[in-house]
């Protein structure tokens, strides 16, 4: 999975070395696989944290304030449709006129 | 494993895909832009957890499939001459060119080598000072920043035997030009989540606004595949028309600030041929000026090379979702992953070669 291009999965810092700056590096742990990527872009990263690399290059550090947002939506969805039990037939709950091949 | 394991729990799968049954009232049909979500999608089935009325059509988000045959006949044009050593990521080497491709000219004694970074490519120039270091610069924005560092790290060192074949493309007037067919048939867009973790989500306003789609950044794990449709179908089904962002832990606003700094400084916006689909304006981009010595196509004098695509492969509706893989005549018998027709049935990414991996039994009316 690693040699694609695209497919990229989030790896944690295990080291930096390198110049500060554009040549900074670190080794990245992607479940058991080790692999190098170029830090430069994501400068506040540090080690421990996770980050995304895309062919060895890091793009962007993961929030983990943010990680939790699918399962708070789930659970905020899931007590609003506990209170509002619409059903798909109902037809009150109207959208907007815009079928196939509308756009 | 974390940021992993969690995103791909069933029983969380299916609380999302009750609810999207519950506010579906009519037909939707959503595209993803990504390779890499169509083949979360294929591969864990993600489809098939949607109620009947939501169908997801499979966009062109893969840099392999996309990139034309014309830049592919330069490839192996330039890969087959005895001073280069052609450096490019592995799943390029399969794709057919007009006569060949990079495998075979590799077979034949041609110095192909598959690297996994760019920054792999431009170590191989320093002691190689008799060889002229070629890398095949393909990607969408995620692999730009990448690119553009190998060039610039070049400039910076000074090295005269390294240069690129530059293939970029861009997601938004992919997306433009898909919005802009008198048949398009897309209502909603799941827009790739690691294109934006690098550009950010403005430049998708205008888009939302001006086409009325709703375009949610979504991110790449079945859970987050199925945040965003509902998402969308939350928009669609109150009639908005806005983008939002499902794939918070890695994609801001305003992307990598860093990562576009480095892109502006290295490349320009240039118009870009699309395998399949043809050329769309102001889609790709190049080396500019500062840049220019770092360029394969002058280099090598193959920027006035023109290809003709042939008709038998269909992965131009396949990447444009007006066909599904399996309702080409031509899959799974005449073109496998072995012996492909297009790249689509070649990249991991490529919707034709997802469904044969996962979805390889006959459609139902092909069966009888």
């Amino acid at each position: 999975m690693l040699s694609q291009m695209c497919l990229a999965i989030p790896g944690k810092i295990t080291s930096i070395s390198g110049d500060e700056g554009l040549m900074r590096v670190g080794k990245i742990d992607f479940g058991g696989i080790q692999k190098e990527a170029n830090l430069a872009c994501v400068p506040e990263a540090k080690v421990g944290d996770y980050v995304i690399v895309h062919v060895g290059f890091a793009i962007s550090r993961l929030e983990e304030a943010e990680a939790n947002e699918v399962f708070e939506y789930l659970r905020q969805m899931e007590e609003l449709s506990e209170l509002q039990p619409v059903g798909p037939d109902d037809p009150s709950s109207g959208g907007p006129d815009r079928s196939a091949g509308a756009v | 494993m974390k940021y992993l394991d969690e995103y791909r729990d069933a029983e969380a799968a299916h609380r999302f895909a009750r609810e999207i049954a519950r506010i579906t009232t009519r037909p939707w049909a959503i595209m993803e832009i990504c390779g890499g979500q169509t083949h979360a999608i294929v591969k864990f089935g993600i489809d098939e957890l949607l109620p009947k009325e939501v169908t997801l059509i499979h966009g062109p988000g893969c840099p392999v499939c996309v990139t034309s045959l014309e830049m592919i006949d330069k490839a192996l044009d330039i890969a087959a001459r005895p001073e280069v050593i052609f450096c490019s990521f592995g799943d390029m080497l399969r794709v057919p060119g007009s006569t060949t491709d990079l495998l075979a000219v590799k077979a034949a004694g041609g110095d192909v080598r598959i690297v996994y970074s760019p920054m792999d490519a431009l170590k191989l120039a320093g002691p190689n000072p008799g060889k002229e270091v070629v890398f095949f610069g393909v990607g969408f924005e995620t692999t730009a920043p990448a690119t553009a560092m190998a060039v610039r790290q070049a400039a910076h060192e000074g090295l005269k035997n390294f240069s690129m074949l530059v293939s970029h493309v861009l997601v938004p007037p992919a997306i433009e030009s898909l919005l802009s067919a008198p048949d398009c048939r897309v209502q909603g867009f799941l827009a790739a989540g690691h294109v934006c973790a690098v550009m950010g989500y403005e430049e998708y306003l205008p888009i939302a606004a001006r086409h009325r789609v709703p375009i949610v950044v979504t991110g790449f794990e079945p859970l987050d595949i199925l945040h965003g449709i509902l998402m969308v179908l939350r928009q669609l089904e109150t009639g908005r028309a806005e983008v939002e962002n499902q794939y918070t832990r890695a994609v801001r606003k305003q992307g990598n600030l860093p990562a576009r700094q480095l892109i502006r400084e290295v490349f320009r916006v240039v118009p870009r041929k699309w395998r399949g689909i043809g050329q769309i304006a102001q889609s790709g981009l190049g080396l500019n000026d500062d840049y220019k010595a770092f360029d394969a196509e002058i280099k090598f004098g193959v920027a006035e090379l023109r290809v003709e695509e042939p008709s038998e492969c269909l992965s131009g509706l396949v990447l444009q979702g007006k066909l599904k893989p399996r309702e080409c005549p031509a899959f799974g018998s005449r073109c496998t992953p072995e012996h492909p027709l297009g790249a689509t049935m070649v990249s991991s990414e490529g919707a034709c070669a997802a469904y044969y991996r996962y979805r390889r039994e006959p459609a139902p009316a092909a069966a009888g």
